[in-house]
């Protein structure tokens, strides 16, 4: 697929126009310019590393938004094998929004959910643009105990602008779905391993996103509200969204120095969509690593782990009595 | 001057002017709903439900503590802890800011409010958001009192009542207050093992992370009458799907209807009816009064 510049990419962009005229220009003509290719080449990485070295918060989450980032479905798909898709929350519907199946990993049965965007219009659509209705959640709160009851360790992939704002979305409970994962997932009696891939947006996010071990993708961003929507609130201007995605400390580095999530996986240079086999390597390396370390931990003390970690969220003061 | 004005106290008079005397500020209050102008005092009798239309206007966490507990042994808990700026946020106004200026106008230093005590003699833990307070946003100091209003009732075998008012998570916060909707909801796992009653009371309003997180893991969840219960505001929700709501859309009737809450119980009724709730929960034995026979 034509990869999507970004607004910041316009230099990286310009260089990567001249080497496809080049190489057009190369199929017809007796010259060789393969040399000059191959210094443009080099030019143009050379340009996106230093851009990619010092991107803003609000450029990651443009990053994090990009319409080529590898989705759940492309992790499932490179990264596990004999997957078995599991549909429908068997109450009400199929929700496209968020996907879930079993498969292997490394030959070890797994559980996967995750949220499911699209890579063009057509498909953004039919997965509502990864923005999950209740029959979502209580589809992964269905397999989260399917997977338990046959002691499945349980991999999320978060990967959403939010949770769906609609009217049918409030008729049928989106609050008590959200609610009642976060419930469940805190004594889910598997071992969780959560990766945020791309938007972890809000609610909707941290609905599959309690676990044991949290990981973040360095260009993913991880926030309480959008920059856009925080902007809009505080500063009445979704104009402001560089100023509140600065402030809200959304990227992986300011998460992983508050210790809300637990490592970051490096991605390759100007960001996972530009190399999929390396980020997949990447994610590979951390899934492998993450998942012995739970293993290794007895399950009670597993889940104790788990309830310190989630009681001891947050920040403020004791005031001692004089 | 006609007979008239001759015997109108002078307190009431007209200024020369003709201009009305300003009545005194918070004496009189207009219902929101029905418009009726109610003397403020009595308004406050009625727990600030509206005596003409029962309209429930908004009430203070203290207040309603006030209300809702016997008057002896109450503690309040959590007192201790209060609010940090992890971010160093700031927008137009700094957060510390904003916290010093809700504290003036509450007295409150965050908006959650603990209480140990009682409800007509059955001990209770009840936890009360106060709206006032930056719109009853949870951060980090709202999930640390409501941990500890939880393992206060695990340490002394209480049932846990919260009542909710909240427009969300804390935006100020980042991403410590979204992790307090996985902190407030993980300890509730301790109430259940211990088999200890978890009533969430939603009132007006009940938005977005507090909405999606506790409240309605509740054993029993209770709606009051006409409050706006939601994961999504109306505004946000609008502007989505770009179609009108429908009349009473995130209502408490709404909710009833939807099959989303177990009941709505009138403030005025609170008391009796959590007491009740209480009594049967905790399988408290009741006398048993002989059936009346009526002889005819």
């Amino acid at each position: 697929m034509k990869n999507v510049f970004l607004d910041f990419e316009k230099g990286i962009e310009e260089f990567e126009a001249k080497i496809e005229q080049l190489r057009f220009a190369q199929d017809n003509s007796a010259l060789d310019i393969s040399a000059e290719i191959t210094r443009l080449q080099a030019k143009s990485q050379g340009l996106t590393k230093s851009v990619y070295a010092k991107l803003t918060p609000w450029q990651i989450s443009q990053v994090a938004r990009h319409p080529l980032r590898p989705s759940t479905l492309d992790y499932i798909k490179h990264l596990f094998t004999d997957f078995e898709e599991l549909h429908g929350d068997r109450n009400f519907a199929d929700d496209r929004a968020i996907v879930g199946g079993l498969a292997h990993f490394n030959g070890q049965t797994v559980m996967l959910i995750g949220h499911q965007k699209g890579h063009d219009t057509k498909e953004k659509i039919y997965r509502n643009f990864g923005m999950p209705k209740p029959e979502g959640y209580r589809k992964a709160l269905r397999l989260m105990r399917l997977a338990e009851k046959f002691s499945i360790p349980l991999i999320t992939f978060v990967d959403t602008p939010g949770a769906y704002p609609g009217i049918d979305a409030e008729e049928r409970g989106q609050s008590e779905a959200i609610g009642k994962n976060l419930y469940v997932m805190a004594g889910l009696r598997i071992p969780i391993i959560c990766i945020i891939i791309g938007e972890g947006g809000s609610g909707g996010a941290l609905a599959i996103a309690v676990g044991d071990t949290s990981l973040m993708l360095q260009y993913s961003v991880y926030s309480v509200i959008s920059p856009e929507g925080c902007a809009s609130i505080l500063w009445k201007s979704a104009d402001k969204a560089s100023d509140a995605a600065e402030i809200l400390g959304i990227t992986a580095d300011r998460l992983k120095e508050m210790a809300l999530i637990d490592a970051v996986i490096p991605e390759p240079v100007g960001g996972a969509h530009r190399d999929y086999p390396a980020v997949m390597q990447s994610v590979r390396q951390a899934l492998q690593e993450s998942l012995r370390k739970l293993q290794d931990i007895p399950l009670e003390t597993l889940l104790q782990k788990r309830l310190d970690r989630l009681l001891g969220y947050g920040r403020f003061k004791i005031n001692k009595p004089d | 001057m006609s007979w008239f004005e001759s015997i109108i106290p002078p307190k009431i008079k007209r200024k020369e002017n003709g201009e009305k005397k300003a009545v005194p500020e918070g004496l009189w209050s207009k219902c929101a709903s029905c418009e009726a102008v109610l003397y403020c005092t009595d308004l406050a009798k009625n727990l600030n439900v509206c005596p003409k239309c029962s309209h429930h206007n908004r009430i203070s966490a203290r207040k309603r503590l006030e209300f809702l507990l016997d008057p002896q042994d109450r503690h309040e808990l959590g007192m201790d802890v209060l609010p940090q700026d992890p971010l160093k946020f700031r927008d137009s106004k700094r957060y510390t800011d904003r916290l010093s200026d809700a504290h003036e106008v509450t007295s409150e230093t965050d908006s959650l409010v603990v209480m140990r005590g009682s409800i007509k003699s059955i001990p209770v833990v009840a936890a009360v958001f106060e709206f006032g307070f930056m719109g009853g946003s949870m951060g980090s100091v709202v999930g640390e009192r409501f941990v500890r209003a939880v393992k206060a009732c695990v340490t002394h075998h209480l049932p846990f009542i919260c009542f909710s008012a909240s427009g969300g998570a804390r935006m100020q916060e980042g991403l410590f207050s979204l992790m307090q909707m996985a902190k407030t909801t993980a300890v509730l796992e301790q109430l259940s093992r211990e088999k200890l009653p978890f009533i969430s009371i939603l009132t007006d309003p009940t938005m977005g992370g507090v909405s999606a997180s506790f409240a309605f893991i509740g054993d029993i969840v209770i709606a009051e009458p006409g409050a706006l219960i939601g994961f999504a505001g109306p505004r946000v929700i609008e502007q989505t799907v770009r179609q009108t709501l429908p009349a009473g859309f995130q209502r408490a009737e709404f909710l009833l209807e939807h099959g989303a809450v177990d009941l709505i119980i009138d403030r005025r009724e609170m008391r009796d009816r959590l007491a009740n709730l209480c009594t049967l929960l905790m399988r408290i034995p009741v006398p048993v009064s002989p059936p009346v026979i009526s002889a005819d």
